[in-house]
């Protein structure tokens, strides 16, 4: 299975994601799992599924929104933001949408076309974690991290932008 | 000029590794054309008809004589020494090799240059009017606002793969000289409420396939919430622009899609959310950006001195090009001067090595080492002192850059079209030559008066062909170069977009087109009237009838 890089470095990845899923039953066939479920599933069955004995997350396409997620957004460990093509730039403002104004703590994983020249503009949007397309080297991919030494804008780890800060 | 200081050299140097670092992979294969080719234009770089091109940012068009002299190097070493310059006061090489371009992006970096963000889905180069800072009528200097809009869009993580280009401008000057309206954003310092300066922002302006003057967003907005309301406007577009379709994915298309009342509250919305973040812009910002452009050390002259006026009486070459190509300053004594490089034979925009070095050593003697790109091809120098206008005309004469021929019919805009461009339908520039060999006679020219002809090569519209007073489109029919004529366009304050006279015309029959269009101006127009004025007032009509006519 391909690495997931969180946080910086290289880690096992213990989510599965769920392109499609048609019912809960799809989860209770596999009890003590983590799954990331679409949004449509979620909003369908997020009430169904609460009691499920494994874990849960969301994941949203790119012409999906965060606050289509509801009220519970806050309680999920884990939001993905899809990148059906990596050249489609939608997801970088839902990340940025998580982080600033719904303050999300928890971990915003990129997931599909997901390569390692975007990498730092995606953790500089709060993306936290990375399941990288299957052919990207991992160990390549953590150099992306370190491209550019600053930046002109905010980030989530450097609120200010630069101009405030020099 | 701004001056960068340590942040700004570190995020170059870093740039300039990491495309050293992605050209080495795309060359090893291990990264394939499609994930190399935003990474590429994101630097500028083309694959092009015949060569590749790279794009150089001239930010808001200002150059130093030193990095003009970088140019000159480049132009020689890795071009074959030309240089073209742009209608948005960028700068091009048509013959750099891909493996040499990370090399000549570190000769770039010495002198504080780069290409990012010169193509490519993302914010471009933000331009202004070429005499910022020097025009009379100016309410005040737009550069330290554009460093400001300069540095939020270098790398901005949100807006790197927008649906497509994004291009803004921003206007200080009574007179718009920046085509402002015609930018997908368009930015005019007012006055506001109080007097205080602040801006008034327009959204979904853009010439190309659909060319749209841009609608009011905000109204009025105080100095601080610059960077907010830009931030507002690009999300909303990023996330809704649409994706489907790359012709209709500007943000044009977005706001008439959505109407201009709903999309400002999208943007509102937004902007509510951010307006008194972090991002709101500190007093000390924007007086540190502004400080980079004071006054250089003017000194304290008079207004026509003889040295000038001696000149103007004597000499009439010199009096042709001092009528045209040079503007009031607002310090006395002093003088804008504007080179025109579009000598006859000579496609608009391109200057050679050596005319670059010259500008350079013109800069330094005559106008405090500073040049500017006008989106016209032209360059200027701002602070001339008018007792060195005669020796500076002399200078530039010598080096073929003393065409007086500004604002007039030949002073035209022309992109590269079908000799240098892929997506060209047609060429462009031996159009452009054959109306300068049919108006060669200047006396006929300043008779003939203010009249701008802009021609682009395909709809892309570089050429700016909409707003040009005669607008030249090059289309295919039947695999045939053919040009469309419109009439009425203009990309000043009260901008319009020309409309098509009818069918469209070979090459052959274009300088006779434009002879008879300027015939049926010059028959019907009144007193002092610009070719504008008179089309505004006669209409269509008269010249289609003329332009049409059945030969007897
Ligand atoms: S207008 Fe068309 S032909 Fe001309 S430079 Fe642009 S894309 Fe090329």
């Amino acid at each position: 299975m391909q690495k997931l890089i969180k946080n910086g470095s290289l880690t096992d990845n213990h989510w599965t994601i769920l392109k499609v899923a048609s019912g809960p039953e799809v989860l209770q066939a596999a009890p003590g799992k983590s799954f990331i479920v679409p949004l449509q599933f979620w909003k369908k069955y997020q009430d169904e599924i609460q009691d499920y004995n494994g874990n849960i997350a969301v994941w949203l396409d790119s012409d999906e929104r965060p606050e289509q997620i509801g009220e519970r957004l806050q309680k999920l460990q884990l939001i993905a933001l899809n990148f059906p093509l990596f050249t489609d730039g939608r997801s970088y403002s839902n990340a940025r949408e998580l982080r600033q104004r719904f303050e999300f703590k928890g971990e915003i994983r990129a997931i599909g076309d997901v390569l390692r020249d975007q990498l730092y503009f995606m953790s500089r949007c709060g993306f936290d974690a990375f399941d990288l397309r299957q052919d990207q080297d991992p160990q390549l991919c953590l150099q992306a991290f370190t491209d550019f030494k600053t930046a002109y804008q905010s980030s989530i780890a450097e609120p200010d932008p630069l101009f405030r800060r020099r | 000029m701004y001056k960068y200081d340590g942040y700004d050299h570190q995020m170059l140097a870093d740039r300039v590794v990491q495309f050293q670092d992605q050209t080495d992979r795309f060359i090893a294969g291990k990264l394939s054309d499609a994930e190399f080719l935003p990474l590429r234009l994101q630097n500028g770089l083309y694959i092009q008809r015949l060569a590749p091109m790279l794009r150089v940012a001239v930010p808001y068009g200002m150059l130093s004589s030193a990095q003009l002299r970088k140019l000159a190097f480049i132009a020689n070493h890795y071009d074959k020494g030309y240089a073209h310059f742009t209608t948005r006061q960028n700068i091009q090489f048509n013959w750099p090799n891909l493996e040499e371009v990370p090399e000549l992006l570190g000769h770039l970096a010495e002198v504080e240059m780069h290409a990012i963000q010169t193509s490519g889905n993302c914010i471009r180069n933000t331009t202004t009017d070429q005499f910022a800072g020097v025009a009379v009528d100016e309410l005040e200097d737009s550069r330290g606002y554009c460093e400001i809009i300069r540095q939020w869009s270098t790398f901005h993580p949100e807006f790197a793969f927008l649906p497509r280009k994004f291009k803004i401008a921003v206007c200080g000057t009574a007179v718009d000289q920046a085509a402002t309206q015609v930018h997908d954003i368009g930015i005019y310092l007012v006055p506001g409420p109080e007097g205080e300066v602040g801006f008034r922002i327009l959204a979904g302006g853009g010439l190309g396939r659909t060319p749209v003057i841009g609608q009011e967003i905000f109204e009025y907005i105080e100095k601080q919430h610059l960077l907010t309301a830009l931030d507002a406007i690009l999300r909303v577009y990023n996330r809704e622009g649409r994706r489907d379709n790359k012709y209709k994915a500007r943000i044009k298309i977005l706001v008439r899609e959505t109407g201009v009342e709903e999309f400002r509250n999208k943007v509102l919305k937004e902007w509510d959310l951010i307006k008194d973040s972090s991002l709101m812009l500190t007093e000390d910002e924007i007086q540190r950006c502004k400080s980079f452009f004071t006054d250089p050390a003017y000194r304290e002259l008079e207004n026509n001195p003889p040295q000038l006026t001696k000149y103007l009486s004597q000499d009439l070459l010199f009096t042709n090009w001092h009528q045209q190509n040079v503007h009031p300053h607002k310090i006395k004594g002093y003088a804008i001067v504007t080179v025109c490089f579009k000598e006859t034979g000579v496609a608009p925009g391109d200057v050679t090595d050596i005319q670059l070095q010259q500008l350079a050593e013109l800069a330094d003697e005559h106008s405090f080492g500073e040049i500017r790109v006008s989106h016209k091809q032209n360059i200027v120098l701002a602070d001339v002192p008018q007792d060195e206008l005669y020796t500076l005309w002399k200078r530039l004469k010598s080096g073929a850059m003393a065409t007086h021929n500004l604002g007039l019919l030949t002073d035209m805009i022309c992109c590269p079209g079908g000799d240098f461009c892929a997506l060209a339908n047609a060429k462009s520039i031996p159009i452009a030559e054959s109306i300068q060999r049919t108006f060669s006679d200047h006396e006929e020219l300043k008779n003939i008066g203010e009249v701008n002809i802009n021609i682009s090569g395909c709809m892309n519209a570089c050429g700016h062909h909409h707003v040009g007073n005669i607008g030249i489109l090059g289309v295919d029919k039947k695999g045939e170069e053919f040009y469309q004529v419109s009439l009425g366009g203009s990309s000043k304050n009260s901008a319009s977009l020309g409309k098509i006279i009818g069918p469209s015309f070979s090459q052959q029959q274009i300088p006779e087109v434009i002879e008879k269009i300027i015939a049926v101006y010059k028959t019907n127009r009144e007193a002092d009237e610009r070719f504008i004025d008179t089309y505004q007032r006669i209409g269509m009509d008269p010249f289609k009838e003329i332009v049409y006519a059945k030969a007897d």
